[in-house]
């Protein structure tokens, strides 16, 4: 597996991007660039735009206003990007069967499939469980089959939406692990998430979202230790942000 | 109300000879003894007739499983995409054309017979080809009345399963074609429930294949249409066999195809 983001396709630039539905904004004239590198975590309460950004970055939801380029790119349409959705769907097949439909999806060749799919399977710990079938899978090990899964397209950037929301701490120190070996690979990876903790364990960047705006980005260890912002800091300790 | 429950008590307790003794008294029946015109041999007792494996009895249930297996096969041909080309697009009139094909579930299998009938008769428009009154006839008229049922439940199963799938598949970069492929196969075991349906109306139905095919002895005569043939003569015993036949072998296929769908289910989830 080369899982090396190829320099082409970074960075990932939002142009003062804005995304309506109906009257609502969703997202508000959010500028943001995401290059290589460590984890970037982009951290916010509930309805502050996050899926609705790591979803815009997939092209699953049109931008309202303003633009998204890859490595320069706007009209090219990278397909060396996935994304883990906090509930991912299992198709009704085995856990082999997911990985392997994933990666003709990709457009692997047939007769590398099923090792591809066992070294994807052995990456995220699922090695064993193979033949189960997906959807009896318990939460922890389907969120690790929907990342074999996404890795099986050789992502240069990997998007996840809160993957270890509800899971157990056991589950979500094996998501954790996985989204490390993943980082230290090459691939850059962009994660949603409600806890603060654990993006103090991963991230490099962190990108505050509240109401769709940015409200503060910048190197992790700056964000914890001396945020800018009252938000930032009201965010920080723990106080509700409506 | 008491009056009532007495008289009906006596009316089952006057119509028991006529209802139960054929099922177990062979040959008492006298005048009613049953016999189609088919060769159909024995003493016309029912259970008789099912366990001496009456050639005459096997040749109608053999023609009448291949007329409804035929059917749902057909249907299923054509329902499948139907259903799933109305889960997935979106068009002016959608809702409309949803509502219509829910409709189709519930049509009267007369009104179907006849306009096959119409249709295949030496005057319509497919009378060149000679099919009425034969097998084929009644193949294509149960293909009429199953096909919306398949194409309906078909469509409410792909499309909640595409509700479910949509986010995944497309950024999978999966295409359109490939989107359908999946989701029908994804959807298979659920899609039995659809085909059962068909065949359970198939295999039921009777007014559509009648007017079509003519009840013809020894080759368009099915079970359904003897079983109405026989009660509309007094041959209870040919009637009762019939109809046990018929409830046998929906459960026995009801049965299989459950079976085929809980194996599948332990497979792939």
């Amino acid at each position: 597996m080369s899982m090396r983001a190829p320099a082409s396709d970074l960075p990932v630039m939002f142009l003062e991007v804005g995304i309506l539905a109906g009257e609502v904004t969703i997202l508000d004239n959010v500028s943001l660039t995401l290059d290589g590198g460590p984890p970037t975590f982009l951290i916010g309460p509930n309805g502050s735009g996050k899926t609705t950004l790591l979803r815009a970055a997939m092209g699953l939801i049109p931008t309202s206003r303003g633009r998204i380029s890859w490595g320069g790119r706007e009209a090219a349409q990278p397909t060396r990007r996935a994304i883990v959705f906090q509930r991912p769907a299992m198709l009704r097949r085995s856990a082999t069967g997911n990985v392997r439909y994933a990666l003709a999806a990709a457009g692997v060749p047939r007769a590398a499939r099923t090792e591809r799919a066992t070294e994807l399977l052995a990456l995220v710990g699922l090695d064993g469980l193979g033949h189960r079938p997906a959807r009896r899978l318990s939460g922890g090990e389907q969120q690790r089959l929907a990342l074999a899964r996404a890795l099986a397209r050789d992502p240069a950037v990997l998007f996840l939406d809160e993957p270890t929301a509800s899971l157990d701490p056991a589950a979500t120190k094996a998501i954790e692990d996985i989204v490390r070996s993943v980082a230290a690979r090459g691939v850059k990876v962009v994660m949603a998430t409600h806890d603060l903790g654990e993006a103090k364990r991963l991230a490099g960047e962190i990108v505050l979202l509240h109401r769709g705006r940015v409200i503060e980005s910048g190197p992790a260890d700056a964000f914890f230790a001396a945020p800018k912002t009252d938000t930032a800091k009201q965010f920080i300790a723990g106080e509700l942000l409506v | 109300m008491f009056y009532f429950l007495r008289l009906t008590i006596i009316e089952i307790y006057a119509q028991y000879d006529l209802i139960f003794q054929p099922l177990w008294s062979a040959g008492r029946s006298g005048g009613r003894r049953g016999h189609l015109e088919t060769g159909m041999t024995g003493d016309g007792s029912a259970l008789h007739l099912v366990l001496t494996g009456d050639p005459g009895l096997f040749a109608i249930v053999r023609l009448s499983l291949l007329v409804s297996l035929s059917a749902v096969l057909f249907a299923a041909l054509i329902g499948v995409p139907i259903g799933a080309f109305m889960a997935l697009t979106r068009f002016p009139g959608r809702e409309g054309a949803i509502v219509m094909l829910n409709a189709l579930m519930g049509l009267p299998p007369v009104v179907v017979g006849l306009a096959v009938f119409l249709t295949l008769s030496r005057s319509g428009p497919l009378g060149s080809w000679g099919l009425l009154f034969t097998p084929q006839a009644m193949v294509i008229a149960q293909t009429v009345l199953v096909a919306p049922i398949i194409a309906a439940l078909t469509r409410q199963t792909i499309e909640d399963l595409w509700v479910e799938y949509r986010d995944e598949l497309a950024a999978m970069n999966v295409g359109p074609v490939g989107r359908v492929l999946t989701l029908v196969w994804d959807a298979r075991f659920s899609l039995v429930t659809a085909l059962l349906a068909g065949f359970g109306r198939a295999a039921a139905e009777v007014g559509a294949i009648i007017i079509v095919g003519g009840n013809i002895d020894g080759f368009t005569r099915t079970m359904t249409t003897a079983i109405a043939l026989e009660t509309s003569k007094g041959d209870l015993p040919l009637a009762i066999g019939l109809g046990i036949v018929l409830i046998f072998i929906v459960i026995l296929i009801n049965a299989l195809a459950w079976g085929a769908r809980r194996a599948g289910e332990r497979y792939a989830g």
